[in-house]
């Protein structure tokens, strides 16, 4: 099929940065975000002027938004994104940012994201998450998101003969993956034992299923191919994106997310497959909707996951790498720049920056997003193809 | 020669401060868990005592104590003016703010008749009995209160006190006899009980009924009901005070009733 | 799990302080509330096209119609995925894990996150979804098996949307009433644990006050309410052991306005409204405090109203007057026990079938029939009774247009 999109050639993304992680913070998300902004500028060389446009994520800014935080921060820029999408945040942020500098109304994008972790501040955002989670989820007990991911764990265990080791599997190959990541919270070996008897969270969830709320900051910027190669920039392509929000609302329960509705415009887009990929950056803040991904974005038929699972391996040398900075599940959830965790590390293997271990020779990789559990399901998924300079 | 009214009142001042006349208080403490008259529930009762505190020494007050009280009229122990009856509706100074002052302090006849009432709750005191108590103590004088001792306020228990039960009150009073007798003969200024009525407990089935309330009122004479104390008093000799307060167009009232009597030796 | 009686207090530990779910809802949620206070369960349905949704919203998701209406619904649906929750962040809910929670596909074609009754099979299972009222008094839906009576035992955290009287401490205000010793007489064959039967004014009705008590688990106590020194004085002796409270006491005259009423207007008030002031004053505190003492801890204030407290009844004008007090005292009551997760159950009965309804014409409730209903929906956990054909005649006619019933009940 002919892809529905525009293409995103002579737009880039380059400054991989991330404000180490930490379990408990102080200071506020405009700390982080600033933090995150200033690394942007360096690491890229930029005056901050430079930076005429700016894209930002956090559930833990308010009373603001990207609006306060243009004058919170000093900046002036000429094209302001404020995107609530949680996990689905990088993917947006960056299909926003690239069309924008793509026509012209801004030259460079700061995407940031980053969220403090105040001792109580996670139970109060869950207790606020969204209206339907405030009238209909947080009242039954089950607020946050480790009931709704048990539950569905334990239908696509039920139905499609999934086993807790599969997803055991997944949780220790991140584990070993994050063993290089200096900025990972969770560095402790996990053995797929350990997995299978830590304590009971929300059953079938068990203690290592489930991501560490942290504070903490990630960025990019995007800008034109001439402009990185000017300065002398490292960058990858983006080959193609897709997003989708609130898809399959009469599915009974969430089996499929958006991707499946998009996949196809997305392998058309970037003129490659899933079997092309060298590595996959996936959403992973419960092992379950990982492999959900790996359904939906056509490594392998619905229902087969488990199955897909059992046959690949996800380390960095692994036949499908996956996660290669720990995930969520090892290096933390600093809120919502939890997807761009893994945007960041795709940048990193793509541009040869890696902090972790390199994936070798990766080439072109998929970066994949989900975010905000508005009611019963994540409302929001995203996934963008990027490529190596070289490719 | 006759002592003047001056030397009177000296010699009763002098006499008190010499404990030589003593003040004895007939009074019942008014409380919230004194009970009030009870009436077949169609009719609208009496409202029993009630205190709520306005301020003590707190945020409402900070430097004083002081409470709203609120009860009916005939509350306690407590005077009956005659217009409390409908017999002496027409009485010109009949109401509590119109009586005649000088009424208000008169001396006591006390009847003994707590041996009777101890065995029999329902006891009626006749004109015989006032005839008799007159052979050992001399003759009721005119304007005297007359007095039933029944040992009635003795009964601290609210239910005993009021000793109801499917026939109604049982409590000892006058019957016609002895009212008309007290009322024509005697001209008492009034009849005091120990009970929560003049009359008897059953005495709404008299004919007429209520002889007390409707003879003693309908000719201008007081009530006092629920007093105490009764047996410090001697037959005869004490002097009662019995101002009720002086509310407008008022029924009666509750009081505090004091007795002076002379002190033994 | 329905303990009959609780063991004795240890004295040295530390009184639990209650917790409550959270409370918040959206203006449209409350709906699904206002409907769980009475028992159903009501969901959303759009008028144009006739779908049901869930949560509730501002339009419909098939046609964006924001023509909504609350439907009743017989919550027949499927189990199709549930957890046990091991973890929680909520305070409440942390002193309740584990918790059966699941995801609930009705029939109708919504999907809810729900709780799940100890009896039901495991998923997948049909399953009939039911309306409660959780401890913050707002609606919390419960998955229970299809067939059969609805059982709020089967754990603790759902007994506790309960108020159940069995193992319980309960007064009864002016209990030699007749509506009083049929609600004292229930509470006993319910399993209350004891039952104190208020009485005023004891050298009245000797007789019906030595009946009340020689039942067995009854205490008469001695408590007028129009008298603030004994609702202290007995508060100050059961205040912390009461775990329900049913005010009853009611002065009931019929008096129209303008007939020199203001005595009788006095009366009904000081009872049926400062009665039930001086009662909040007194053991409200106490109440409070002991909103999670124990798996039978105070749970429920009942106050029995009339359904004319909804709207006058010019004949008995100031009765209802005091009702109407009581009902708007009754709610600000309500507003303040929530945060402890304490129910104040109103109940608005029509004709009571006693001495003071002796020439109203039937249909009248039985003292009995009163008493069972009040039982029942502290069992079931409503918030607000209209026991009885003219009290369900009447409710449904307020609701309706309560313009229209103050017009006929002028000529009643």
């Amino acid at each position: 099929m002919s892809p529905v999109s525009a293409s995103y050639n002579g737009v880039v993304v380059v400054a991989p940065v991330t404000i180490p992680y930490r379990r408990y913070a102080q200071h506020d998300a405009h700390w982080f975000l600033a933090k995150a902004v200033a690394g942007l500028r360096d690491a890229a060389g930029l005056a901050t002027d430079d930076i005429d446009g700016l894209a930002v994520s956090s559930f833990t800014l308010f009373p603001d938004t990207a609006v306060g935080l243009t004058q919170h921060l000093g900046l002036t820029p000429r094209f302001l994104e404020h995107v609530p999408m949680g996990g689905a945040s990088a993917v947006v942020q960056l299909r926003r940012a690239a069309r924008a500098v793509q026509a012209g109304d801004a030259s460079i994008v700061a995407c940031v994201a980053g969220d403090t972790n105040r001792v109580d501040s996670f139970r109060q955002n869950l207790a606020n998450f969204s209206r339907f989670a405030r009238d209909a989820v947080y009242p039954v007990g089950a607020g946050g998101p480790n009931a709704s991911f048990a539950l569905l764990t334990a239908y696509y265990m039920r139905v499609y003969g999934a086993k807790a080791a599969d997803f055991g599997k997944l949780c220790v190959a991140q584990r070993d993956n994050a063993q290089t990541y200096p900025y990972a919270l969770i560095r402790k070996p996990l053995t797929l034992d350990e997995y299978l008897t830590a304590r009971l969270v929300a059953d079938p969830l068990r203690l290592f299923d489930c991501v560490m709320p942290c504070a903490g900051a990630e960025g990019f910027l995007v800008m034109r191919e001439q402009d990185a190669r000017g300065r002398g920039l490292p960058f990858a392509r983006i080959l193609g994106s897709i997003e989708r929000h609130n898809a399959y609302p009469e599915d009974p329960i969430q089996m499929r997310g958006g991707w499946a509705m998009d996949r196809d415009d997305l392998y058309a887009q970037a003129g490659v497959g899933p079997a092309d990929m060298d590595f996959l950056q996936a959403y992973d803040d419960y092992p379950v909707i990982t492999v959900m991904q790996l359904e939906d974005l056509g490594f392998c038929p619905k229902g087969e996951g488990a199955d897909f699972v059992r046959r690949n391996s996800f380390t960095a040398k692994g036949s499908l790498p996956l996660n290669t900075s720990g995930g969520q599940l090892s290096a933390g959830q600093a809120g919502a720049a939890g997807g761009h965790l893994g945007m960041v590390e795709a940048i990193r293997q793509l541009t040869r920056q890696t902090l972790s271990a390199p994936i070798p020779d990766a080439r072109i990789g998929l970066v994949s997003g989900f975010g905000m559990i508005n009611y019963d399901r994540g409302i929001c998924t995203g996934a963008a193809i990027l490529a190596a300079s070289e490719a | 020669m006759t002592p003047s009214g001056q030397d009177l009142l000296d010699r009763m001042a002098g006499a008190l401060a010499r404990r030589r006349v003593r003040v004895i208080d007939l009074t019942q403490t008014l409380s919230h868990s004194f009970p009030s008259i009870v009436l077949p529930p169609e009719f609208d009762q009496s409202a029993p005592f009630r205190s709520e505190p306005i301020s003590r020494y707190d945020a409402d007050g900070p430097d004083w104590y002081w409470n709203n009280f609120s009860c009916g009229e005939h509350t306690g122990t407590h005077f009956d003016a005659p217009i409390h009856w409908i017999t002496g509706r027409d009485d010109p100074r009949g109401a509590t703010d119109s009586i005649e002052p000088s009424r208000l302090i008169a001396p006591a006849c006390v009847v003994d008749c707590e041996a009777e009432t101890a065995k029999d709750a329902d006891f009626l005191l006749t004109r015989d009995h006032l005839l008799a108590w007159e052979r050992d103590h001399g003759r009721i004088e005119k304007g005297s209160w007359l007095l039933m001792r029944t040992g009635w306020s003795k009964r601290s228990d609210a239910t005993l006190y009021q000793n109801f039960d499917e026939t109604g009150l049982h409590t000892p009073g006058p019957d016609l006899s002895a009212v008309r007798f007290l009322v024509d003969e005697r001209q008492v200024i009034g009849f005091g009980s120990e009970t929560i009525g003049t009359d008897a407990g059953q005495a709404a089935h008299f004919s007429p009924p209520y002889p007390c309330h409707s003879l003693m009122h309908g000719a201008g004479r007081f009530g006092l009901q629920c007093l105490t104390g009764l047996e410090l008093l001697p037959p005869k000799g004490a002097l009662l005070i019995t101002p009720p307060l002086k509310i407008l167009r008022g029924s009666g009232s509750p009081l505090r009733v004091l007795a002076l009597v002379e002190a033994a030796d | 799990m329905s303990p009959s009686r609780s063991p004795p207090k240890n004295p040295v530990l530390k009184t639990r302080e209650p917790t409550v779910p959270p409370g918040l809802r959206s203006r449209a949620a409350l709906r699904l509330t206002a409907a769980a206070c009475e028992g159903r369960l009501e969901l959303q349905r759009c008028r144009a096209c006739s779908a049901f949704q869930y949560p509730p919203r501002e339009a419909c998701t098939q046609c964006l119609s924001t023509r909504l209406e609350w439907t009743e619904c017989d919550g027949v649906g499927e189990l199709i995925s549930e957890t046990i929750l091991h973890h929680s962040n909520e305070p409440y809910f942390r002193e309740r894990v584990p918790l059966r929670v699941g995801l609930v596909r009705l029939d109708v074609g919504v999907t809810i996150v729900a709780h799940v009754d100890g009896a039901c099979a495991p998923a997948p299972a049909r399953i009939r979804l039911a309306a409660h009222l959780d401890k913050s008094g707002q609606a919390a839906l419960v998955a229970h098996p299809p067939e059969g009576p609805t059982d709020m035992t089967t754990s603790q955290t759902h007994r506790d949307m309960t108020c159940d009287p069995r193992g319980r401490k309960i007064l009864v205000t002016d209990g030699k009433s007749e509506t009083g010793e049929a609600l004292v007489k229930a509470f006993i064959a319910a399993g209350a644990d004891k039952v104190w039967a208020g009485v005023a004014e004891p050298w009245k009705d000797a007789t019906a006050i030595d009946k009340l008590a020689q039942l067995e688990g009854v205490t008469t106590v001695p408590l007028d309410v129009t008298d603030a020194r004994s609702v202290e004085a007995l508060s100050g002796l059961i205040g912390g052991k009461v775990d329900i409270l049913v005010n009853n006491a009611e002065f009931h005259r019929h008096k129209p306005v303008g007939a020199r009423g203001v005595e009788t207007a006095r009366a009904e008030m000081d009872v049926n409204y400062l009665g039930l002031l001086r009662l909040i004053e007194s053991f409200g505190p106490a109440l409070k405090f002991r909103a999670a003492d124990g798996p039978n801890g105070a749970c429920a204030w009942v106050n029995i109203l009339s359904v004319y407290a909804l709207s006058a009844l010019p004949s008995q004008a100031t009765f209802t007057a005091s009702k109407a007090a009581a009902f708007a005292a009754s709610q600000a009551l309500r507003a303040d026990m929530m945060g402890v997760g304490i129910r104040v159950m109103n109940v608005f009965p029509g004709p009571i079938d006693d001495a003071w309804n002796q020439t109203v014409p039937p249909p009248k409730l039985a003292p009995s029939a009163l008493a069972a209903a009040v039982v029942a929906s502290l069992k079931a956990g409503v918030e607000d009774v209209y026991p009885g054909d003219v009290a369900q005649d009447i409710l449904a006619r307020w609701r309706e247009s309560a313009k229209v019933l103050e017009r006929e009940l002028a000529d009643q």
